[in-house]
C-alpha cells in the first residue's frame, strides 16, 4: 500500500534508458541473503552489523545522521516515494514524545521485498531504526509486522531479544545516554493497515481504519496524537549502509532523482521471478525482465502483454514502456508509479478481463469499509467483472462499470483524485481504467460471447503454470 | 470569580461560540462583524464565524449540502462522502468532504458546480446500492434522510442489478432498539453516539469492507440509558425503538413542542401524536439544556399517558369502595371534605403533598387556594429531597457547570436520576473544559471523569469536603476559576442535613462559588417557588405526615404524590395515610396512596395539557399540549380554581385573582404578573425564546447546619439507598417497555464483604436497623466501598426504606445471611 505523501508527485525529466549493458551496483541491504546465518546476532555481528549505530553513538550528533540521511535524498520505499530526510524535517520543534513506526505491514500484492528484509536480515532493520530514532529523538518505536509473515514474527522477534541481550536496545545503549525501547505489534491481516494512518489506529488497538488528513498528518498528530514517523522496512535497512558509508555515496549510486540501490519483486509470467537489488533510476524494466541475472525472460518465449509496474493500485504498462529506467519520476511522467516495487508480468496469453478481476477482487476484499464509495464501490465493480466472466455481462455494463470508478475516482486522472479518505478506492480503478483502455474488445468480446477472446488461457494470471481454474469456484 | 454569577445570557453566548460545530446561530446576539471572516459560497461573499466547518457555513447560507454522518453534536468523520464539495486554494480546485474542512477567510467554496453535483449523485448512488429500499414498510419513510436527500441530491435511478447485502431482518440489540442491518448506511452515528456523547461504547463495526455492520459485543447488549437517542439520529430506519415501531407514519403525525418533566433537568422535546394517541418524543436542541438528547425514561414514559391504567372519572370512596363518579359529586364531596375540616380544627388540619409532577400553573393555583384557606403543612418534596431553601444559594445554570473550572459533586448519582445534566457534565469533563471533584458514598455514573473521586462514609461529607479543602491540590483548583457545586439528595438513609452542611462547608471555603440544585422531580423548583414550599421545618412533608400519623390532620390533599412509595419512611407515610382522616388525591393514575384516598380526582397528565414548566437551574419552557385529556381528567389547576369556588364561606373571595383564571394562560399571566422573579416568564417572552427564560425567585438560604455524622459501630453497615433510573414510580410502572428495565430491589455490597458475611450472591440476608427488619438478596457490587450497603429505592421485590427512619441522622444496619 502506498503510503500518502504529503505532495503531489514531482515532475522529474525522463531519463535516458540504454538497453546495451545491465547497470550494476554494490548489494547494500540484500548482501546478507546469501550468508546462511545472516539472520543471527553473531552472523549479522560478523559481517559489520551495528557498525554504524555505534558510530553514530560515540562520535556523530543526531543532526549529522539526519544530515547525511538527507544528503542521500533516499526516497521512502513504501510506496509513495517521498525522500526520508525530508519527511523527518516535517517533526515540530520541541514536540515529545516522537515515536518511529516501522511499517511491515507489507501486503501489496506482489510485494515481498520487506518480508525478505525481516526475515533474512531481521538486525539491519533493528538498526536502522535505532538510527532513525537517534536522528530525530525519539525514544520509542513502534514496529509492526503483517500477520501473515510468521517466519518474519519469528526472527524479528529473536533479533530484538539479541538486541536487547547485546545492550543495543533498551537503556543507555552501547554505554552512551541514548535509549530506545523497541515495541513489536503483529498485523491482523488487513492490507490497509499498510496505509500509516490506518496502521497507527491499528497500534492504538483500534479497527484498523485510516485517519482523515488534515488533520492527521502523522508527523504532527500521529500515534496516540504524538508527532510519528513511519517508515518502510527498506527505507530503515538502508540507513546502516548511509552512516557506514556516507549519504553522498549513496547519492552517487544510481540516478540523481532515484538515488541508491532499490529492491523490487517481480513475479508473474517470468522464467525466474524473484527479488532484486538494483541500481535505482538506471535500471529498466527490460533489464529486470530479461537479463539472465534477473529474471530471464517471459516464460515459454512468449511476450509481454501488460506490467504492473509499481504494485497492485498502479496503472498498467504495456510493451512500449519496458525500456524506461525505473526512475520514480520517469515512471510518475508515464502516467504510472513505482510504487512499493512490486512488477507483475503478464503475458499474451493473459485474459486481461480475469486479470483486472483479480486485482479489483482484492481491492474489493481489503476495503476497509470506513467511507462509502470504497466500500460500496470496489464491491460493486468486482460484481460487475465477475459477471462478465461468467458469462452474464450486458452492454451496458462497461459503461456502468467506468461510471462507478468515476464516482470513486472523479476524471479518472493520474494521479488519482479520490471521493474516498485513502487511495485504495482508487487504486481499484488503476486496473480498469488500464485493461478496458487498452483491451476494451477483449470485455466486449466478453459481453457478445459469454468468453473470452480466443488465444487466451483463462485465468492465467494465477500463474498457475497453464492449469485452468474454474472462476466461479472462488469465494467472492 | 465574578465569571461563575454571570447571567444565563451571557454563558449561553460562551457556549454558542465554542461550541463552533452547533448549527443553533440564533442563539448569538447581533454582534458587530468584526472577528468574523468571509466565505465566498456559491459566487456570495458571507461573513461566517471563524473556526467553524465549511460545512455548517454552507447550511446556514443557503447552500445546502447533503450529507448523513456529519452532527453537530458530535466530532466529524467525514465517512459517508455525501458532503463532497469544491474548494478554491493555492493548489488549485479541490474536491473536500465539507464536514472535515475548516472556513478559513477568503476561502471560495462552490457546493453546486457540475463535478460536486456528479460527485454528489455517484455517493448517493453507492449509499444506495445495497440499502434495501423497503421504505413502504420502513418506520423511516417520510422523514427520512436518505430518502429526502435521495431525491434531492441523487441520480434519480439506480444501475445496480447485482444481489444487494442480506443480513437478518431487524434484530433486538438491547430490549429497546432494533437494529436492521440491511438498512444501515455505516455513518457511524450510533456508534459515535454511544462512544462519544453517551460513554457506553457498546456498539461498533465488525467485520469489514461491504460485510462492515454495526453489532453489539457477543452476549453485551447495548444496555443504556441513552439507546433512544441512538433511533433519532439514525439517518436511515436501521434503528428504531421498540414503543414506537409500525405505531404511525411520518406524514400522520402532528407534533408540538415541550418540556420534558420526567426530571427536572427540563429538556426540550417534541410531543408527536397521531388519531389523539401520543406516539412519539424526539429531543430538540435546546443549546443551554439538553443539546437534542433525551434519557430513555424520558422519552419512553408516553406509554404510561397511554395506559389502560389511567385515571379516567373522578372517584369517591363507598361501601363498595371507589366509585367513579360525575365531576359534580367528586367536586362537591372534596369541598366538603375541606369546608368540614375548616370549620373543624382549622387550616392546621389540612396537609397539602406534592405538585411537583405539575405544571407551574397546577402549582401557582394550588399554592393561591392554599394561602387563600391558610394550610401551612405544604411540601411538594416528600421528604426526599432537599429543604427548599437550597434554591437561595446563588444559582448556576447547566451551561455555568458544563462551563466552570471546577464541578463538585454533592448529590446523587446523576446518571441515574438527571441522565442529561450527566451528558452535559460528562462532556465538560471530556472536553477538558472542567474537572469534577466528586463527594460520594458510592461510586457514580460521573466516577470515571472526576478529576477526583473521593469516597466518604454515608452522611460524612462535610467531612470530607473540609479535609479536601485543606489539600493544596484541590484547594489550587478550587481556587483557579468559576466553581459550581451540584447539590441534591445523595441519600434517602441519612439526613438531608448532611447534604446542607456540606454545601455550606464548601460555599463557606470557595468564594463566589455557585450551585446548581440537583432536586429531581420533574417540576421541583416551579412548585417549590411558586408556593408549595413550607416556611419552616416543622410544616414540611415529614412534619405533615407526622402530623397526620399522630392524628392531628383531618384532610391530606396528595396532589399527584405516593407517600407510600416515595417517602423514604415507609413507616411513617404507611401512618400517615392511615392516620388522616379523610385524603383527596390528585393524580393521574392509581397508586398505592389513592388507593386510600376518600377523593380520587382524575388528573389530566403530561401532553393533555399545557402550560409552563421550572427547570432546575430556574428556567422558565413551555408545555405542550398533544392530545385530548384522558376521560373527564382535568389539569391540577382547574381543580383547585373550581375547588376554591365551592368551599362555601371559605371560597375565594369575589376579587380574588384565581377568580380571573378561566384559561391556563390566564393562569401563566397571572404567575407573571404576580409570582416574585417569574416577572420575565411572559407568554410573549416563551414563544420568542422556546428555550426558555431564566427566573428569579427569592427564597431565604439555609440556616447554617451544624451535622456531624454519629460514628458507626464496627459491625454495622451504614445504609445508602438511593434512586435508579427506572423504578417503580408511576411514569415508568406504566410504560410498558422501560417498566421491565427496573432493576429487583436488592442490598448491594463490596465483595469483600459479601465473602466476610459468608453469603453467595443472590443468596438472602436479613438487614436489621434500629427501627425494623427487611430480608433482600444480595449482590456483589465493587461499587459500594466496605462497611456501606447500598440498596435501590422503590423497586420490586422488598423494599430497604422498610429500614429507614426519617428522625435518624444516619441508617446503620446489621447484616446476617438468612439460614
Amino acid at each position: 500500500m502506498p503510503a500518502d505523501a504529503p505532495d503531489a508527485p514531482a515532475n522529474g525529466s525522463a531519463g535516458d534508458a540504454t538497453n546495451t549493458a545491465v547497470p550494476t551496483g554494490p548489494k547494500l541491504i540484500t548482501a546478507r541473503f546469501d550468508q546462511a546465518d545472516g539472520y543471527t546476532y553473531d552472523g549479522y555481528v560478523a559481517s559489520g552489523g551495528y557498525d554504524a549505530l555505534r558510530h553514530a553513538l560515540t562520535s556523530m550528533a543526531p543532526e549529522q545522521v539526519h544530515d547525511q540521511v538527507k544528503a542521500s535524498e533516499i526516497q521512502g520505499r513504501g510506496g509513495a516515494g517521498f525522500p526520508a530526510g525530508v519527511k523527518w524535517g516535517f517533526l515540530p520543534d520541541g514536540v515529545f514524545p516522537r515515536y518511529i513506526v516501522v511499517n511491515g505491514d507489507e501486503s501489496e500484492p506482489g510485494t515481498y521485498k520487506d518480508r525478505m528484509l525481516m526475515e533474512l536480515d531481521p538486525h539491519q532493520l533493528i538498526e536502522g531504526t535505532l538510527l532513525a530514532c537517534y536522528a530525530v529523538g525519539a525514544a520509542q518505536a513502534f514496529l509492526y509486522v503483517r500477520g501473515e509473515m510468521a517466519l518474519a514474527q519469528e526472527r524479528i522477534a529473536q533479533a530484538l531479544n539479541d538486541a536487547y541481550a547485546n545492550n543495543l536496545v533498551g537503556e543507555r545503549i552501547l554505554g552512551t545516554d541514548f535509549s530506545v525501547d523497541i515495541h513489536l505489534s503483529w498485523g491482523a491481516g488487513a492490507y490497509i493497515v499498510g496505509e500509516e494512518t490506518a496502521l497507527i489506529e491499528s497500534l492504538e488497538g483500534e479497527r484498523g481504519m485510516p485517519r482523515l488528513k488534515p488533520p492527521f498528518f502523522p508527523a504532527a498528530k500521529g500515534l496516540y496524537l504524538q508527532p510519528t514517523i513511519v517508515n518502510n522496512v527498506e527505507t530503515l535497512s538502508n540507513l546502516p549502509w548511509i552512516i557506514n558509508h556516507s549519504g553522498q555515496d549513496f547519492y552517487d549510486l544510481a540516478s540523481p532523482t532515484s538515488t541508491g540501490m532499490r529492491m523490487f519483486a517481480v513475479s508473474g509470467h517470468v522464467n525466474a521471478p524473484g527479488v532484486f537489488e538494483v541500481p535505482n533510476g538506471t535500471t529498466t524494466f527490460r533489464d529486470l525482465v530479461e537479463a539472465p541475472e534477473y529474471c530471464g525472460g517471459v516464460r515459454q518465449g512468449r511476450s509481454v502483454k501488460a506490467f504492473i509496474p509499481g504494485g497492485a493500485s498502479a496503472i498498467w504498462f504495456f510493451p512500449e514502456h519496458l525500456d524506461l529506467p525505473l526512475d520514480k519520476a520517469t515512471v510518475d511522467q508515464a502516467g504510472s508509479m513505482l510504487g512499493s516495487g512490486a512488477i507483475v508480468i503478464m503475458d499474451d496469453a493473459t485474459d486481461m478481463v480475469a486479470a483486472c478481476w483479480r486485482v479489483v477482487r482484492f481491492f474489493a476484499r481489503e476495503s476497509c469499509g470506513k467511507c462509502t464509495p470504497c466500500r460500496e464501490g470496489t464491491t460493486w465493480l468486482e460484481r460487475i467483472l465477475k459477471r462478465m466472466l461468467d458469462g452474464h455481462g450486458r452492454a451496458e455494463d462497461l459503461a456502468t462499470l467506468l461510471d462507478v470508478c468515476e464516482s470513486i475516482s472523479p476524471g479518472l486522472a493520474w494521479p488519482p483524485k479520490q471521493t474516498t479518505i485513502c487511495p485504495l478506492g482508487p487504486s481499484a480503478v488503476s486496473p480498469i481504467v488500464s485493461a478496458v483502455e487498452r483491451f476494451r474488445h477483449e470485455f466486449e468480446h466478453y459481453v457478445e460471447h459469454g468468453r473470452p477472446i480466443d488465444g487466451v488461457e483463462r485465468h492465467a494470471i494465477h500463474g498457475t503454470g497453464g492449469q485452468p481454474v474454474h472462476v466461479g469456484a472462488a469465494h467472492v | 470569580m465574578s465569571d461563575a454569577t454571570t447571567g444565563a445570557d451571557t454563558s449561553a453566548d460562551d457556549d454558542a461560540a465554542e461550541d463552533t460545530a452547533s448549527d443553533d446561530t440564533a442563539a448569538a446576539e447581533p454582534e458587530p462583524d468584526d472577528g468574523r471572516i468571509t466565505v465566498t459560497i456559491d459566487g456570495i461573499e458571507r461573513r461566517v464565524d471563524p473556526g467553524g466547518l465549511v460545512i455548517d457555513a454552507c447550511n446556514e447560507h443557503d447552500a445546502y449540502v447533503p450529507h448523513f454522518c456529519y452532527h453537530p453534536r458530535m466530532s466529524p468523520v467525514g465517512m459517508c462522502r455525501q458532503c463532497l464539495v469544491e474548494v478554491e486554494g493555492p493548489r488549485g480546485t479541490m474536491m473536500v468532504v465539507s464536514c472535515m474542512t475548516p472556513t478559513q477567510d477568503g476561502q471560495v467554496v462552490n457546493t453546486t458546480t457540475p463535478s460536486v453535483k456528479r460527485a454528489q449523485e455517484g455517493v448517493l448512488e453507492l449509499l444506495l446500492a445495497n440499502h434495501p429500499l423497503d421504505c413502504p414498510v420502513c418506520d423511516k419513510g417520510g422523514e427520512c434522510p436518505l430518502q429526502d436527500q435521495a431525491f434531492s441530491h441523487g441520480p434519480g435511478e439506480s444501475r445496480y442489478i447485482e444481489q444487494k447485502r442480506h443480513y437478518e431482518k431487524p434484530i433486538p440489540i438491547s430490549d429497546l432498539v432494533f437494529l436492521d442491518r440491511e438498512r444501515c448506511i455505516l455513518c457511524d452515528r450510533c456508534t459515535r453516539f454511544a462512544d462519544e456523547v453517551a460513554g457506553d461504547k457498546l456498539i461498533h463495526f465488525v467485520s469489514r469492507g461491504n460485510d462492515t455492520q454495526v453489532m453489539t459485543f457477543p452476549d453485551e447488549p447495548f444496555v443504556s440509558y441513552f439507546s433512544g437517542n441512538t433511533v433519532q439520529i439514525c439517518p436511515v430506519g436501521a434503528l428504531t425503538a421498540k414503543p414506537y415501531r409500525f405505531k404511525a407514519r411520518p406524514w400522520d403525525l402532528s407534533q408540538v413542542e415541550s418540556t420534558c418533566t420526567t426530571c427536572s433537568v427540563g429538556c426540550r422535546t417534541v410531543v408527536q401524536a397521531s388519531r389523539d394517541e401520543l406516539l412519539r418524543y424526539q429531543g430538540v436542541d435546546s443549546d443551554p439544556v439538553n443539546h437534542g438528547w433525551m434519557c430513555d425514561r424520558g422519552r419512553f414514559n408516553f406509554e404510561a399517558v397511554n395506559s389502560e391504567h389511567r385515571l379516567a372519572e373522578p372517584q369517591i370512596r363507598t361501601e363498595s369502595g371507589l366509585t367513579d363518579v360525575s365531576w359534580n359529586i367528586a367536586m362537591t364531596t372534596a369541598a366538603a371534605v375541606i369546608t368540614e375540616a375548616l370549620d373543624g380544627g382549622g387550616p392546621e388540619r389540612i396537609g397539602l403533598l406534592g405538585g411537583a409532577r405539575g405544571s407551574n400553573e397546577d402549582a401557582f393555583a394550588w399554592a393561591q387556594l392554599a394561602d387563600q384557606i391558610g394550610v401551612r403543612y405544604r411540601d411538594a418534596q416528600l421528604g426526599d429531597g432537599l429543604p427548599a431553601e437550597l434554591l437561595g444559594y446563588p444559582r448556576a445554570t447547566i451551561d455555568d457547570a458544563a462551563n466552570a473550572s471546577t464541578i463538585v459533586l454533592l448529590g446523587p448519582d446523576l446518571k441515574e436520576e438527571l441522565p442529561v445534566l450527566y451528558l452535559r457534565l460528562r462532556d465538560a469533563a471530556e472536553q477538558r473544559r472542567s474537572r469534577i471533584i466528586e463527594f460520594s458514598a458510592t461510586e457514580t455514573g460521573l466516577t470515571p471523569y472526576a478529576w477526583k473521586s473521593i469516597r466518604h462514609e454515608p452522611a460524612s461529607a462535610a467531612t470530607a469536603i473540609e479535609q479536601a479543602m485543606a489539600d493544596e491540590e484541590i484547594a489550587a483548583q478550587l481556587a483557579a476559576g468559576p466553581v459550581v457545586a451540584v447539590v441534591g439528595r445523595p441519600n434517602l438513609a441519612e439526613s438531608p442535613e448532611a447534604t446542607i452542611a456540606a454545601a455550606q462547608r464548601l460555599l463557606a471555603g470557595v468564594s463566589g462559588a455557585t450551585v446548581l440544585p440537583a432536586l429531581r422531580r420533574g417540576n421541583v423548583v416551579g412548585a417549590l417557588t411558586l408556593g408549595l414550599r413550607p416556611d419552616d421545618p416543622d410544616h414540611d412533608a415529614l412534619a405533615t405526615l407526622r402530623a397526620a400519623a399522630e392524628g392531628r390532620i383531618d384532610v391530606l390533599v396528595l396532589l399527584g404524590s405516593d407517600p407510600l412509595n416515595d417517602c423514604p419512611d415507609s413507616d411513617l407515610a404507611r401512618r400517615a395515610i392511615a392516620g388522616a382522616r379523610r385524603i383527596i388525591s390528585i393524580d393521574t393514575h392509581h397508586s398505592e396512596s389513592t388507593q386510600r384516598a376518600d377523593v380520587v380526582l382524575a388528573a389530566a397528565a403530561y401532553g393533555e395539557k399545557s402550560g409552563t414548566t421550572t427547570n432546575l437551574e430556574g428556567r422558565v419552557s413551555a408545555l405542550g399540549q398533544k392530545v385530548t385529556a384522558t376521560g373527564t381528567s382535568r389539569p391540577d389547576w382547574m381543580i383547585a380554581v373550581e375547588l376554591g369556588l365551592l368551599l362555601g364561606e371559605h371560597s375565594l373571595p369575589s376579587d380574588h385573582l384565581l377568580r380571573g383564571a378561566a384559561t391556563v394562560d390566564d393562569v401563566t399571566d397571572l404567575i407573571a404578573a404576580t409570582a416574585d422573579g417569574f416577572a420575565s416568564a411572559t407568554r410573549a417572552a416563551l414563544s420568542a425564546e422556546p428555550d426558555g427564560v431564566l427566573v428569579d425567585p427569592a427564597v431565604p438560604t439555609p440556616d447554617p447546619a451544624t451535622f456531624t455524622a454519629p460514628s458507626r459501630n464496627s459491625y454495622d453497615y451504614r445504609l445508602v439507598v438511593s434512586r435508579k433510573l427506572y423504578d417503580r414510580a408511576v411514569g415508568t410502572a406504566m410504560s410498558r417497555s422501560i417498566a421491565e428495565l427496573a432493576p429487583d430491589a436488592a442490598v448491594h455490597l463490596n465483595p469483600l464483604d459479601v465473602a466476610q458475611l459468608g453469603v453467595e450472591p443472590g443468596g438472602d440476608v436479613t438487614l436489621t436497623s434500629a427501627s425494623s427488619t427487611a430480608v433482600l438478596p444480595v449482590v456483589t457490587n465493587h461499587a459500594v466501598p466496605r462497611g456501606v450497603v447500598w440498596s435501590p429505592f422503590n423497586q420490586h421485590g422488598g423494599s430497604a426504606n422498610e429500614l429507614v427512619d426519617a428522625d435518624a441522622d444516619v441508617t446503620d444496619v446489621r447484616i446476617e445471611p438468612v439460614r
